[in-house]
């Protein structure tokens, strides 16, 4: 069975903001989480609408992503997708974490730096 | 683990001084990052609003902690690093509730004792109250603290949000007392800078060389006496309003320069090669009349295009029917509560007084009439007499208006001047007449018919004997 995971993206990183991000990562894993297929789709606008339409269209399973309103949280739990919410970081560390179980909504996975170093 | 900072401010005060104290007695949410924009501290109440805390946060990019729409579509930060002037914007953010919030962010940066930029600060502000104040439930005849229900006025409290709204120079026009500084404010009040400072300059109160140097600063040894740099009014109105009032008496020295500023928004201080970049929106405002002046040759054409951009004219009070009775009530209330008495309000006569002046200080002048009555007043009501006697001198002319409610009112209600008050004679006097005059023909008038009986023609007029004696006197009335 394959399972459909949506990371919207800010550079290398998992967008700060849902309705912000204008990149979307769509990873297509097979039984065993075997990568399958990994595309990047690029929207038009940053827009929370559109991007809940493009997870409903792709019927995607899991969502990780930043700060996401209640309102869209709410409705994608509906939709019986799964949300890791208010993540931070590189979006292949959020993946690599949740491939091992190992992701909680709310984790800070960034680096963390003052003047340089490291804390 | 991370070990969190425990900072103090040294050479301050005597003892080192708790900077996490400090910074969490500030109602702002406050945000300190380094150059790398990375959150070095936070204080309770960003705590409070985001749902971070200092552990959670420390160490970590500011955009995944403020999570703000300005952070990622125009971060202040990165705007501030080729420049230092500091940056207010309104942005939203989501909290760690999922709660999106309205905020405005006020970026700064560090600054070291060499002038080098060591991190920033960020302060972000809930404005979810003052967006949910609805303007027009509150002040059904007013905009701000402006009272008016007249056409004229009406179409400027329907034009005065959307002006507030845009970040276009304006220029308001109007008389002496018509309220120019009230809409200026008002302006400011209801817009994008209300947060910033708004910073009022009369440019005809201070000669040349002063307003010069006030307005735009000088370096320090730019002249004699300037011995040290100042930073003048429109650095001080960074991120505000700056208003001019009196702009048709600005010098045509100071004209060109504020045309430099308003063409590339740089100021340069009096003695200096060093300009400021200044986000300022401008606000001017006359009583005189720009156009006349510009063909006379006293105020730059130019000028007058470039604040011009969106213009307010205010009529004059004696235009604006109806609106002098609910001026008058509104300075009766605010009057009669700040100076606690015990006034019902203005008697048939002095109310007729009052709706029928010229009121050439606008409401300016109307303000201080109903101020001095006010106070002047021991009674319920106020008389004529509670009124300033420039008012009685004044006989209700011809060249008087008298707005068409005004005018219907006063019929329906035809004055019953009692006998001995001060208007007996209903028929319209004429202009050159004054108050001396009137007496005179007041005591004439209680002398026959109290057949020359001087106590009974006294007690007619309202006077005492001597006072009335005296005055026979004074207008000769006995020879």
């Amino acid at each position: 069975m394959i399972h459909k995971i949506t990371i919207p993206l800010y550079h290398e990183e998992v967008a700060p903001r849902f309705d912000l991000a204008t990149e979307v990562l769509i990873i297509l894993l097979s039984k065993g989480n075997i990568i399958e297929e990994k595309k990047t789709i690029v929207l038009p606008r940053p827009s929370a609408d559109d991007l809940c339409h493009l997870l409903l269209a792709e019927t995607i399973n899991t969502l990780i992503c930043g700060a996401i309103e209640e309102e869209y949280y709410q409705f994608l739990k509906w939709k019986k997708i799964d949300i890791y919410d208010s993540i931070a970081g590189k979006w292949s560390t959020a993946f690599s974490r949740w491939e091992k179980n190992k992701l909680n909504p709310g984790d800070l996975l960034s680096e963390r730096t003052i003047e340089g170093t490291y804390v | 683990m991370i070990r969190l900072p425990s900072p103090l401010i040294e050479s301050l005060m005597t003892n080192p001084i708790d900077f996490t104290h400090l910074i969490d007695e500030i109602p702002l949410g406050v945000l300190i990052l380094d150059t790398d924009r990375r959150v070095v501290f936070l204080n309770r109440a960003f705590e409070v609003l985001s749902g971070f805390s200092l552990t959670m946060a420390y160490g970590m990019k500011c955009y995944n902690i403020l999570r703000g729409t300005a952070c990622i579509a125009n971060c202040p930060v990165l705007s501030m690093k080729n420049d230092n002037r500091s940056i207010s914007c309104k942005s939203d953010m989501i909290n760690l509730n999922r709660q999106r919030l309205p905020i405005r962010m006020t970026t700064a940066s560090i600054l070291d004792d060499q002038d080098h930029t060591k991190g920033f600060i960020e302060t972000i502000e809930d404005i979810r109250l003052s967006q949910n104040i609805d303007w027009g439930k509150s002040a059904a005849y007013s905009f701000a603290n402006i009272v008016g229900r007249c056409p004229q006025m009406e179409k400027i409290f329907q034009t005065l949000p959307v002006l507030a709204q845009s970040d276009a120079s304006i220029l308001i026009t109007g008389e002496t007392g018509t309220g120019k500084d009230l809409v200026a404010e008002a302006i400011h009040q209801t817009s994008g800078r209300e947060s910033g400072p708004f910073i009022k300059i009369n440019c005809g109160a201070l000669p040349e060389t002063l307003l010069e140097s006030e307005i735009f600063g000088h370096q320090k040894g730019a002249f004699t006496g300037a011995v040290e740099n100042k930073p003048g009014r429109f650095k001080l109105a960074h991120n505000g309003t700056i208003f001019l009032t009196e702009i048709g008496d600005l010098p045509r020295p100071l004209q060109v320069k504020l045309l430099t500023f308003l063409d590339d928004k740089i100021i340069y201080p009096l003695g200096s090669t060093k300009g400021f970049r200044a986000n300022v929106r401008i606000i001017a405002a006359t009583h005189r009349n720009l156009e006349q002046m510009v063909k006379q040759g006293s105020f730059r054409k130019d000028l007058l295009f470039r604040l011009n951009v969106a213009r307010i004219h205010l009529p004059p009070l004696r235009e604006r029917d109806g609106d002098i009775r609910l001026l008058i009530d509104h300075f009766f209330n605010y009057y009669k509560q700040q100076l606690d008495k015990k006034i019902n309000g203005f008697s048939k006569n002095s109310l007729t007084i009052l709706l029928n002046y010229n009121y050439e200080g606008n409401i300016r002048e109307l303000k201080n009439i109903v101020e001095y009555a006010v106070n002047v007043s021991n009674n319920l009501m106020i008389e004529p007499h509670h009124l300033p006697s420039y008012l009685l001198d004044l006989p209700p002319s011809n060249e008087f208006r008298r707005a068409p409610i005004e005018r219907h009112a006063m019929t329906q209600n035809p004055d019953p001047i009692p006998e001995g008050a001060l208007f007996r004679n209903p028929t319209p006097l004429n202009t050159q007449e004054k108050w001396p005059a009137v007496q005179r023909e007041m005591i004439i008038d209680a002398l026959r018919k109290s057949n020359g009986k001087k106590n009974k023609a006294a007690e007619l007029l309202g006077w005492g004997r001597s006072t009335l004696w005296r005055k026979i006197k004074l207008f000769k009335i006995d020879s």
